[in-house]
């Protein structure tokens, strides 16, 4: 008795200094503290808590075996970052329910999960727009002026870096290099890279994209990101911009965008007219490639 | 992608040290007697042999023939180019063969660090190899980026198949199991054209049980990240495959070793890999007749930034570099007088000055006495209406950015060198600030476990090397219009704005 008494004397006590150390309390730091680019911790939001139940569509499931099939079975939670992605794509955004799903079939302790979910910038753990716009700002895109692209998008949609328009269509984020340098500046939108932008184009690019959304309704429904697009159903030879049989130069295609769900969209890539990666006047290198001949064959006869 | 380990170019520096002497020892030998009047003095230039120019590259000698889209990334156009011709024959030579190969060709790998690809992979076939039963694995570096690099991406989107064939070459030189290729999240297209590829190539035989015929049973997968640029380190990509945060790992035991889920694996560049398969089947003197010696083959340069037309582009190691910017870019916006700097391989590496950039040969051993790197060959050009110190401030933001956090140097140091950057951007800072800014950097590198720490410690030494006046000039404008800052970038008043500073100032 006499020792619970003191501890509860002690605890008494010690709140009281807390209450005294308060007034003095003075900030040590006088710079206003800057948040990291995204909040690293979970808060219960009404769209994002543990009681919202989360399962994989029985589609999904099936992908969800194959994944796991490729890796060793007693390394089960490798297939951790491909089963978020897959949660992320079902869903929307990364809520914490899907990595209690993915913890849960993977058979690891959630923590684990919240861990890789946290690490990565490319899970979204808070709801984005139907179009997630990534400006890449990094030094090869500044040097070629992204600064403006970055200006034409905040001015047109009228949203920070960050923000997502009330209408639940655009996020605009600002990320780090996207690895499309020679086609800088460029955004990426959803899974689509769109490159050699300038500010006119960047604008008439989000026009198209708002178009689109009105017009197949997607927009008032609020259905997962992403159109799902044409792109991924052709044979490798088919449609897709960057697997075309060789008869079909893409050039020849440019601008003449791809069909989703009835609506037409500006094709991914480079917007400037250029194909891929090479000097928009005209080829310096490659002028004519030759069949594979054994004459190119080593001479030594080792083979 | 990360300049690989740093004990990679140490071994590199201290077999040069170890070789070096020998060579200095025989030429102190005496000549012999017959020769000796013909005794030359050190400083004749050797007549008789031609100075060897560099670049200039003819077509039928370029490996990825696909570059521009020529043709279909699917097997049948593949093959029709020259993919999975005699695969079965190079697979049957063996190990032994394969690694003699590239050891001779003289090939370096591609991801940044430039070691020797042949003796990298002869580490996969330690003694008594044959008598583990565990799984061993060859991962594929496909998570391109490092700033400026783009050549890994048209490699998995246009040439597929070479990468696919090059997991089935380098594979057998290792005798692994299977192979990982690790792209990074962002690039979900080229993800799904490789995916392709692999998926004819298992229909066709020439990857699974009995890969091409040659009795090897060999598997490819495919594993996407989701956006950490550290994951290009070969460690921290090997903990992101295995379900982690990609957090670098202490050296040793290094991946041959213990590796990927705990069995020995090598972590290797799209681009090396990628090539293997030609080398093999034109030959290692093919390969080695580019470039100058210990800087051989032809190699991906993505050049970007201020030219007039930027490009990625296969060339011949050792090319000038600015033949390489004319002859392939157009040349520098606004003519080569107009070039401010160039920063040579990707944004780890320190930034050159245009007195440098006249004579620079494009290769791993000139760009280092240059005291830069060459990296990943990505070309990011700067023009004199460049403001050179935002440019290097925003790779500050980059690395603030992509430091994981684990080792103290580089997660505090990252920040700390963001924050004076931005500040000396807008010129608010002190001159004596700027060597503490070195010092800063000189603290990080080689204190910490990856090479991030000497990422974002070099192009900052770079700035200060070549463009120390700029920063001074800048601080001496600021002092001028307003007053001399406080030390810790306050504003000059910040005392009578009632502002909490430093004591002593």
């Amino acid at each position: 008795m006499a020792s619970k008494l003191a501890s509860f004397l002690l605890r008494r006590s010690a709140s009281n200094g807390r209450v005294v150390s308060r007034h003095q309390c003075r900030r040590i730091t006088a710079t206003t503290p800057r948040a990291s680019s995204s909040l690293n911790v979970h808060r219960d939001a009404p769209n994002n808590n543990p009681s919202i139940p989360f399962k994989f569509t029985p589609q999904n499931e099936k992908l969800v075996e194959e994944i796991l099939t490729r890796y060793p079975s007693q390394y089960k939670k490798a297939a951790v970052m491909p089963l978020l992605d897959l949660g992320q794509r079902q869903h929307g955004f990364t809520s914490i329910s899907v990595m209690n799903e993915v913890a849960r079939i993977l058979e690891m302790p959630p923590m684990r999960v919240y861990e890789v979910a946290t690490f990565y910038t490319m899970y979204n753990r808070t709801p984005v727009g139907k179009y997630h716009v990534q400006c890449c700002t990094t030094t090869p895109c500044q040097l070629r002026d992204s600064d403006s692209i970055m200006k034409a998008i905040t001015s047109h949609l009228g949203v920070q870096n960050g923000e997502t328009t009330p209408d639940n269509l655009f996020t605009l984020t600002e990320v780090e290099c996207l690895g499309a340098c020679a086609n800088a500046p460029m955004v990426q939108i959803n899974d689509d890279y769109y490159e050699d932008l300038t500010a006119e184009t960047t604008v008439d690019l989000l026009k198209s994209l708002q178009a689109a959304a009105e017009q197949t309704g997607a927009h008032a429904t609020g259905s997962a990101p992403g159109l799902a697009g044409d792109a991924g159903k052709g044979a490798v030879k088919g449609a897709e911009r960057n697997v075309q049989g060789g008869g079909e130069r893409t050039s020849k295609n440019q601008g003449r965008g791809y069909s989703a769900q009835g609506v037409k969209l500006p094709s991914p890539g480079p917007l400037s007219g250029r194909t891929t990666c090479e000097p928009k006047t005209g080829l310096t290198s490659l002028l004519e490639v030759k069949e594979w001949s054994d004459a190119k064959m080593r001479q030594d006869g080792a083979l | 992608m990360l300049a690989k380990p740093a004990t990679s170019s140490k071994a590199l520096s201290s077999l040069h040290q170890r070789v070096g002497p020998c060579i200095a020892s025989a030429s102190r030998l005496p000549p012999p007697s017959s020769s000796r009047q013909q005794r030359r003095n050190l400083a004749t230039v050797q007549d008789g042999t031609p100075k060897r120019t560099h670049g200039n590259l003819p077509d039928q000698d370029r490996i990825f023939t696909n570059l521009y889209g020529h043709h279909g990334a699917d097997l049948k156009s593949a093959m029709k180019y020259g993919d999975w011709h005699k695969t079965k024959e190079i697979i049957l030579k063996g190990h032994d063969w394969i690694i003699s190969e590239i050891k001779a060709s003289g090939l370096r790998g591609r991801g940044g660090a430039g070691f020797p690809s042949g003796m990298k992979w002869s580490f996969m076939n330690f003694k008594d190899w044959d008598k583990d039963t565990k799984p061993r694995y060859l991962v594929v570096n496909a998570d391109e980026g490092e700033p400026g690099t783009c050549k890994d991406r048209e490699i998995m989107r246009k040439d597929p198949h070479k990468l696919v064939e090059g997991c089935l070459v380098a594979g057998r030189a290792m005798n692994c199991t299977a192979a990982y290729i690790y792209i990074r999240g962002e690039f979900y297209h080229e993800a799904t054209v490789l995916q392709r590829a692999i998926q004819e190539a298992y229909k066709a035989g020439l990857l699974g049980k009995n890969a091409c015929g040659s009795g090897y049973d060999f598997d490819v997968f495919i594993h996407r990240g989701m956006g950490a640029y550290v994951c290009g380190e070969e460690t921290s990509l090997i903990e992101s495959l295995e379900g982690k945060p990609g957090k670098p790992r202490l050296k040793p035991p290094f991946p041959a070793a213990v590796g990927l889920f705990g069995c020995p694996s090598t972590v290797a560049n799209v681009e090396t890999i990628a090539v293997a398969p030609t080398i093999c089947r034109r030959g290692a003197s093919w390969f080695n007749s580019f470039g100058r010696e210990r800087n051989s083959g032809t190699k991906l340069f993505c050049i970007s930034g201020h030219v007039n037309n930027p490009c990625t582009v296969e060339e011949e190691m050792s090319i000038p570099l600015r033949e390489l910017i004319d002859k392939h870019c157009g040349g520098v916006r606004g003519g080569w007088d107009n070039l401010k700097a160039i920063i040579p391989g990707g944004s780890s590496t320190p930034i050159l000055p245009r007195r440098i950039c006249d004579e620079q040969l494009m290769d791993f051993d000139a760009l280092k006495d240059s005291q830069s790197g060459l990296g990943t060959a990505a070309v990011i050009v700067m023009d004199q209406s460049t403001d050179v110190v935002r440019a290097i401030a925003r790779l500050s933001k980059f690395y603030h950015h992509e430091s994981c956090g684990q080792c103290t140097p580089c997660r505090e140091g990252s920040k700390w060198t963001d924050q004076i950057m931005q500040r000396f951007e807008k010129g608010e800072g002190r001159e004596r600030e700027i060597d503490m800014l070195q010092e800063l950097t000189k603290q990080v590198e080689g204190h910490t476990i990856c090479a991030l720490g000497e990422a974002f410690a070099w192009p900052l030494q770079g700035l200060i090397r070549h463009f120390r006046p700029e920063l001074e000039e800048r601080i001496r404008q600021t002092k001028v219009q307003g007053g001399e800052p406080l030390a810790g970038g306050w504003v000059h008043d910040a005392q009578k704005r009632g502002m909490l500073i430093a004591p002593g100032q």
